[in-house]
């Protein structure tokens, strides 16, 4: 039957979620270019218009210099397919040329539902199949992480897809069902290319799996399975590329991996973009060498925990791998977005549910982090008019979260109706209490930034002064995430693999 | 629990900011302007706009309040002249301030849940109770609607009856009469649940131990007196203007959307049997066409206000209503007589309001909160009550819809709706231990989606000659509706 938990956790979501929808989207009322809004809208145009071997290509009707695509094809999929409903809805949002920075309330409306019902289909079935039949504190958490919601509905992207398939692929694996894992992460892949960031903790892990098998052949057979289902996922997405042609195909290919644009835009908060305020890179290396450091130090930075995964697979290690490569990845690789974060955050939750609930993980280190991943996008955020919306959503989840086990507890037994335990709670120890303090003054530091940021304008020797600041504060702040949470990685030893919760 | 609750409720509120409001938006914003630009003489004569004074006179200070923090967001709304003005700052003050006034409600569910504590009459216990209680309160749907959305500030006002009610639960009688008279003094349709009051307070606090006790009676209506006094005190000069502004009675039986009472099935049945008779009966029965009335385009059902005469069935003056409500009330009165406790005190409260819905005049659809939030309380008592709310509720949440009628809000209402729907279900479930709906109750609540699905989709995409009868989306919401409401008064009734 109904399973009345999950039915109100997506209800209360979908009313999250709705109500950022309200609020302006990128690039609202902002022409010629606009923002992220009118490039999924032109994906549309495009796909719907136009044969398939013109989607990448620069020709006549497709100018790719005004928002070409530039995700892999799953994403151009996709856009053909609500371009269709956006034809049947209403023609003129998609007229070829014409509706180029087309902006109504009901083409809003259209665009925002959109996005809504992506999650319908794919991001809340991915929470249900990862967390099983009793509401944890990973589906409440995933459900309302505010990062996630101001990014999909409020700037508008369909990160809600490709995280989806990434929460499915890693309860898939954890499940020993590395068939379906490793397929549903080939979409995810597929549909946005920075679902790499991911993609070394799954090769180790699966390996490590393999390598662990009794027999030589039982090894053989699970790796060539597994190659068989990711070079089959890739064909079969790739294939009407590969039928128009080989230059088609590495156009796309070129589009999804730009290697000559700089190494960020904007103010991020990376690795590089911090030293950049004391020590110039661009000014003293060549693109290729600042390419050649950010590959070193990506993969040599990410090597302790993947090697971690290989000698010792279990979900444990895999999903705190999952977490500290891609916090690798965001802070040391090429070209980032502060949208990418999102692809730390979400592992970051997943871990809830490999981790005790009582840790220090959940109960300092995670919503600290958390919260600072929507502090690092507020530049982003502030810019898109959605200051208002983001304080709703990230003081909600912290209500939420100091809460949780009053929430997740009402789905059980009548044992809990006791509001206290009646065992004795152990003091917390110095090192806890000095972590509750840092925690508590670095978020009052985001908060002054935010309001400096907001209210105070900066001296006219500084224009991006506040921006820089943020970005410097958030990424000091991801540099020791990063070291706590790989010794939380390696403090785990040697486990066993536990068996996963039912479905 | 209180603040967290409070605060994370006007958090989602505060995603909502960039709603549609109705014109209770600039009604409000005209109140604003008129107490803070004029003189106290001139509130109540002030007609510039439509939308003049006709709340009572603490409504009017409350607004003379609000403007005076107005005034920092943006001193143009505080313009009279400046009709339909709705700048950024103007929306944010305003929904701001129904936010933040609602902490009074949140104080109100508070009370009321710590001194429920107190009665040895109910049934569950526990902290689940406390959680259904405040949570459900907080977190009406119904109420998150015409507030947030719409636009009024029935939270601020209902927490006035909340504390109310908390302070009779507790045996305080003055203080629940002092909350009480402040209530009506801000919003005079609460004089519907007077008579609720009037017998409570009676046998409990003036007959002292079955002893008539002059000395009560004589505090009690001194502190009624003083309250009215004060509140009327600085109008005493325009005393027949103030009350012609709040008893209008130039308004129609029904408002303009069908609240779902028993006059809109009164006038559907007339239709029915005026579209039957015309059918057999020839010319013999003259059907106004929508232009007769008035002149206005407008039919019974179209959505506008105004008097309805019926022609098959009797016509109803508003005398005619006040007597059948009153009638209806006399029951539970009675009952309240006999056993004056705190339990059957909320029980009368509720089926007042239910009784003048029912039968009032001019009801507005959004009064049904004025039956569901005290029946929130109730809904922990026994199961019996705890079915009735849920039927109630959910059923009056959704007969509130098409007050939000643009297709942006369609979602809004349908998210909201469900949430609490299920947050309902499951939190009394879990107070009660039980599945607390019939199968056939379950097929009932299920089918509004139907009639969902028809109002709000199917019906654009209809033929035109079907098209043009407007009205079926308005009418299947309180036909439905009113079943509802309807069925579920006359269960309690059959339990005495």
């Amino acid at each position: 039957m109904l399973n009345v938990d999950y039915a109100l956790l997506f209800s209360v979501s979908l009313i999250l979620r709705y109500g950022v929808s309200l609020w302006p989207y990128s690039g609202e009322g902002k022409p010629p270019m606009h923002g992220d809004y009118e490039a999924q809208r032109h994906w549309q145009e495009i796909t719907i218009n136009l044969p398939l071997d013109q989607w990448y290509n620069h020709t006549q009707d497709n100018d790719l210099l005004y928002w070409g695509l530039d995700y892999p094809p799953l994403t151009a999929y996709h856009s053909y397919l609500v371009g269709q409903v956006a034809h049947r809805v209403n023609s003129s949002f998609t007229e070829l040329h014409q509706s180029r920075g087309i902006e109504s309330p009901d083409h809003k409306l259209f665009m925002r539902l959109s996005v809504i019902v992506a999650d319908l289909l794919i991001l809340f079935p991915a929470i249900r199949f990862f967390c099983g039949s009793s509401l944890s504190a990973t589906a409440l958490l995933l459900a309302i992480y505010p990062g996630l919601i101001l990014i999909d509905h409020g700037h508008f992207q369909y990160n809600g897809i490709s995280l989806g398939l990434f929460v499915i692929s890693v309860a898939a694996v954890i499940r020993n069902c590395d068939v379906l894992g490793s397929i549903a992460f080939c979409l995810a892949l597929n549909y946005k290319q920075m679902e790499l960031y991911h993609a070394l903790p799954f090769f180790f892990y699966l390996l490590g799996k393999c390598l662990h098998q009794p027999s030589f052949l039982r090894k053989i057979s699970k790796l060539f399975v597994i190659g068989v289902s990711v070079i089959g996922t890739f064909v079969a997405v790739w294939l009407p590329f590969f039928l128009a042609g080989p230059y088609t195909t590495l156009q796309v290919v070129r589009r999804i991996f730009p290697v000559d644009r700089g190494l960020y835009e904007d103010k991020v908060a990376n690795f590089w973009c911090t030293i950049d305020i004391i020590f110039k890179l661009k000014q003293n290396l060549d693109t290729s060498q600042i390419g050649l450091l950010c590959i070193a130090a990506t993969l040599l930075l990410s090597l302790p925990s993947n090697l971690h995964v290989l000698r010792y697979p279990t979900p444990r290690n895999f999903v705190m791998s999952l977490l500290n490569t891609s916090l690798v990845f965001f802070l040391f690789s090429f070209h980032v977005h502060e949208k990418t974060i999102l692809l730390v955050a979400i592992p970051a939750i997943l871990a809830t549910s490999v981790l005790d609930k009582k840790s220090a993980f959940q109960r300092y280190w995670l919503p600290w982090f958390l919260i600072l991943t929507v502090f690092s996008m507020v530049p982003l955020l502030v810019k898109d008019g959605l200051l208002l919306p983001t304080i709703a959503s990230t003081v909600f989840f912290c209500i939420m979260y100091g809460n949780l086990d009053q929430m997740v507890s009402t789905s059980s037994s009548p044992l809990n109706e006791r509001m206290s335990s009646p065992l004795p709670v152990e003091p917390n120890s110095f090192w806890i209490q000095l972590l509750g303090f840092s925690q508590v003054v670095s978020l009052c530091g985001a908060c002054l930034l935010t309001l400096l940021h907001e209210v105070y304008p900066p001296p006219a020797r500084y224009p991006y002064l506040w921006p820089t600041l943020i970005c410097a504060y958030s990424s000091l702040h991801f540099l020791l995430f990063l070291l706590a949470f790989h010794v939380i990685q390696f403090s785990s030893g040697v486990t066993v693999s536990y068996s996963k919760k039912k479905l | 629990m209180l603040i967290a609750g409070f605060l994370a409720l006007a958090c989602v509120k505060l995603l909502y900011l960039p709603s549609y409001k109705s014109t209770d938006f600039e009604v409000h914003r005209n109140w604003l302007a008129i107490t803070s630009s004029l003189g106290v003489q001139s509130w109540y004569h002030e007609a510039t706009s439509q939308w003049t004074l006709d709340y009572p006179p603490f409504f009017a200070w409350f607004e003379f309040a609000l403007s005076k923090v107005a005034v920092h967001f943006d001193p143009e709304m505080l313009v009279i002249k400046n009709l339909g003005y709705s700048s950024d700052k103007t929306i944010l003050f305003q929904r701001l301030s129904v936010i933040v006034t609602d902490f009074v409600f949140a104080v109100g569910a508070w009370t009321c849940m710590k001194n429920m504590h107190n009665l040895k009459s109910v049934q569950a216990r526990g902290p689940s109770r406390d959680a259904a209680i405040y949570t459900l309160l907080l977190t009406n749907a119904g109420l998150f609607m015409v507030d947030h959305i719409h636009f009024q500030y029935n939270g601020f006002l209902f927490g006035f009856l909340l504390l109310s009610i908390g302070a009779m639960m507790q045996e305080q009688y003055l203080l629940g009469s002092l909350w009480f008279c402040v209530l009506l003094n801000l919003k005079h349709i609460y004089m519907y649940i007077a008579p609720a009051y009037f017998i409570f307070l009676l046998r409990a606090y003036c007959f002292n131990n079955s002893a008539f006790s002059i000395t009560r009676l004589v505090k009690l209506g001194s502190l009624v007196i003083l309250t009215f006094v004060v509140s009327f005190g600085p109008f005493v000069n325009q005393i027949p203007q103030v009350i012609s502004r709040l008893f209008p009675f130039k308004r129609g039986l029904c408002h303009a959307y069908w609240a779902p009472n028993f006059w809109a099935v009164y006038n559907l049945v007339d239709k029915a049997l005026t579209i039957i008779g015309k059918k057999f009966g020839g010319d013999m029965i003259k059907i106004p066409t929508a232009t007769d009335l008035n002149g206005t385009q407008a039919s019974m059902t179209g959505g506008l206000v105004q008097d309805i005469e019926h022609i098959v069935l009797p016509s109803v003056p508003p005398l005619a209503t006040f007597i059948i409500t009153f009638l209806f009330m006399v029951p539970c009165l009675i009952k309240l007589w006999r056993r004056p406790n705190s339990v059957n005190f909320m029980r009368s409260l509720t089926l007042c309001g239910w009784s003048s819905f029912l039968f009032g005049w001019h009801v507005h659809e959004k009064a049904v909160l004025i039956m569901i939030l005290p029946m929130t309380l109730l809904a922990v008592i026994s199961r019996k009550e705890a079915k009735y709310f849920l039927l109630l509720a959910i059923t009056g949440h959704f007969s509130l819809f098409p007050l939000l009628y643009p297709h942006q809000e369609l979602y809004t209402k349908m998210f909201l709706h469900i949430a609490w729907a299920f947050l309902a279900v499951k939190m009394l479930k879990k107070v009660h231990k039980c599945d607390l709906l019939t199968l056939a109750e379950k097929i009932y609540l299920l089918a509004s989606v139907i009639i969902f699905i028809y109002s709000e989709f199917i019906h654009f995409y209809l033929p035109p000659n079907l098209a043009k009868y407007e009205f079926l989306p308005l009418l299947a919401y309180s036909a439905y509706s009113a079943l509802g409401v309807i069925s579920t008064y006359v269960s309690p009734d059959r339990k005495r």
